[in-house]
């Protein structure tokens, strides 16, 4: 189990149970779904942390590294520059920062409106368990129906020794719109460990952009829920470059005719960066599309894993799910686990998945040296048209361009 | 007159599998030669080799391009050196915007003769002058490189590149095949514009067509990885009546 060190300061899951004991008399919402939650993290525990316990959810990832760290509990402050955009709701450390945000409509925290949601398993998934135990605060954004709110930022920063549990959620009614930008940065060795539920009413869109570039030496364990009614979409789309050991965990349910769900994404690592892309999407629900293509631009000894499962339900018939895992490797020491599944119980739908795994092409690197292309810029410009492909499902222009300067930093980081 | 490139006893072969046996040739500058010949003789693997492809292990010969041991150099030095390969399947570039892709090799090229890169407004000018030349479709230059085109477009494609980066020596791998005859008159008004007494090429083709816009010099019919016989233009036709079986019958 997790160790005790000597001053008696205790690490991993020993430490977030000690953190609940001290703080639950003053944690906001419902005091019994707390200690429900803490029963269930009691008994899981950190995945691969605990000796013996292997989970199938978590075959390919151990959170082993977090059981040995213990984190302060003194609220930290915002490290990273805020961008200035009119709509943004700043957290740092999982503390709402008012100095930092914008008056958002329909924004309330979740510190003063305490919403756990009905999507959550905490005794499924021990991270959702150890959010549920320990969230202080979050963002609770609700878009009116027929109302386009446009775009609007939300941005977390993780500071050195700090462990953050946000729980936001975000409901769009009938035939709302939303681009929600969801941007995670930090300095030093943290934990943030965000769980999302989002609704998506009848007609509504949600464009849900991610940008996951916290420190590298940060845990980011991100877990999202979102359940889709009839003729609504989920656009959501990821992009992970930061963190030591990351998890990006997404569960759509297609809860209505029609519904759609894109969980799209790319994740370029390096070093030895571990980040694992893990999705669910549930057709519950007839003729619902569910598309994913999923990039990674590996190097060093990175690892990426991805899990991708696509359920439907007897009587989603019309179901039309596609799903795609491509890994582009540029050391020989990079790895790609993944593992798609398919569990279908309807018989008119149509399914497919697919997943490819290489090295830069071969043909297309001698076609740009026989035009004079010294090989190392072949290389660059193959890499770069695989990055650009994998941004194509964004369509929102500001998005766009934040995750387009994302990727060059990155590969600018590479070239350096 | 100076010999441009030279190839002597080539022999080349792919996993294993010998494809070259042995191929002397000589072409002199200012001179466009043909080579023809049936499927299977390894046209294209002459044209890959010369290249530098790096698939293929040459197995014995040299090949001498402008008094240098080309078999020495990379494929970008080659290029740098003046060699270009029309490709007969040009390969695609998803992600790769053709404009960025053809200023990258141009300047790229410019840079190893010493000479000033372009500014993506000074390519542009360059670019669409030779497009509207080629009659290209405008968007071309906007679209990845070769991702939908049609195999006539990407044909056109190889002779935008070739017009652009202005080698000394080209070689055209069946640029000919797929196109129909306007497009044809096109590519071979391509070559036609660089010829002069610094230019030479290597025209692969199965066909006489290309031949009467492109009248070569020299006709050489390659089979099973040799040179069998070669003479002047009217060879050409000579093939294109009695055929391939005829004269291999003949030759051996």
């Amino acid at each position: 189990m997790n160790a005790i060190t000597g001053t008696g300061t205790p690490t991993g899951a020993a430490g977030f149970l000690a953190r609940y004991e001290a703080l639950k008399g003053s944690l906001p919402g419902d005091s019994t779904l707390r200690a429900a939650a803490a029963e269930a993290f009691r008994a899981q525990g950190l995945p691969g942390a605990s000796r013996g316990r292997r989970v199938e959810a978590w075959k390919y990832t151990s959170l082993q590294a977090l059981g040995g760290m213990s984190f302060q509990s003194a609220p930290p402050v915002a490290s990273a520059a805020v961008p200035d955009a009119a709509h943004r709701i700043v957290f740092a450390g999982g503390h709402y920062q008012a100095g930092l945000s914008t008056a958002v409509p329909g924004f309330a925290r979740f510190a003063d409106q305490p919403d756990f949601g009905i999507l959550s398993w905490p005794d499924r998934d021990p991270m959702v368990a150890l959010n549920t135990m320990l969230a202080e605060d979050g963002a609770s954004l609700t878009i009116p129906a027929g109302h386009d709110a446009g775009v609007v930022h939300l941005i977390h920063t993780g500071s050195d020794g700090t462990a953050a549990h946000p729980r936001h959620t975000i409901r769009l009614a009938m035939g709302a719109r939303l681009t929600l930008i969801d941007t995670a940065t930090g300095e030093g060795a943290y934990l943030h460990n965000p769980v999302t539920e989002i609704h998506v009413a009848d007609g509504a869109v949600l464009t849900h952009v991610r940008i996951q570039s916290e420190s590298t030496t940060a845990f980011h364990m991100a877990t999202i829920y979102a359940a889709v009614a009839a003729g609504g979409t989920y656009d959501g789309f990821t992009l992970n470059t930061g963190g030591r050991i990351t998890r990006t965990e997404i569960h759509v349910l297609l809860d209505g005719p029609g519904a759609v769900a894109h969980m799209n994404g790319a994740q370029l690592l390096t070093g030895t960066q571990h980040a694992d892309f893990t999705s669910v999407v549930r057709h519950a629900a007839p003729k619902g599309t569910s598309r994913q293509t999923v990039k990674n631009v590996l190097s060093g000894r990175s690892r990426g894993v991805f899990q991708g499962r696509i359920e439907v339900a007897r009587g989603a018939q019309g179901t039309d799910g596609y799903q795609m895992n491509r890994a582009l490797l540029l050391s020989p020491d990079a790895e790609i686990d993944t593992k798609p599944e398919l569990e279908i119980f309807a018989d008119d739908v149509k399914c497919s998945h697919g997943a490819t795994v290489g090295e830069l092409d071969a043909g297309q690197l001698f076609y740009l040296r026989s035009r004079g292309i010294p090989d190392g810029e072949a290389r660059s410009i193959l890499v770069r048209a695989f990055l650009a492909e994998a941004l194509d499902p964004v369509t929102n222009d500001t998005a766009r361009a934040l995750l387009e300067t994302e990727v060059a930093r990155w590969w600018e980081s590479q070239t350096a | 007159m100076s010999t441009m490139l030279d190839i002597n006893g080539l022999s080349a072969s792919i996993g294993g599998k010998p494809i070259l046996k042995g191929i002397t040739l000589s072409v002199p500058a200012g001179e466009i030669h043909a080579i023809m010949g049936p499927n299977g003789s390894g046209k294209s693997t002459l044209g890959y080799v010369l290249a530098g492809r790096e698939d293929y292990t040459v197995t014995g010969g040299t090949v001498t391009f402008m008094g240098q041991d080309m078999l020495a150099l990379t494929p970008e030095a080659r290029a740098a050196a003046g060699l270009f390969l029309a490709f007969q399947a040009p390969v695609e570039l998803p992600g790769v915007n053709n404009a960025n892709f053809l200023r990258t090799a141009l300047n790229a090229i410019r840079r190893s003769r010493g000479e000033s890169e372009l500014d993506a407004v000074q390519f542009l000018k360059l670019a669409r002058a030779e497009v509207k030349r080629l009659a290209m479709a405008d968007d071309m230059l906007k679209r990845n490189v070769n991702v939908g085109f049609s195999g006539g477009e990407k044909k056109r494609n190889e002779v935008l590149q070739m017009a652009l980066l202005r080698p000394r020596f080209a070689v055209l791998d069946e640029t000919d095949s797929g196109l129909d005859i306007d497009a044809l008159k096109i590519v071979a008004d391509g070559v036609n514009a660089l010829r002069g007494p610094d230019f030479s090429a290597l025209v692969i083709t199965h066909h006489q067509r290309l031949l009467d816009h492109l009248v070569p010099h020299r006709v050489h019919v390659l089979a099973q990885g040799r040179i069998v016989r070669s003479g002047g233009p009217e060879l050409a036709k000579e093939l294109e009546r009695d055929g391939y079986a005829a004269m291999l019958a003949e030759a051996a």
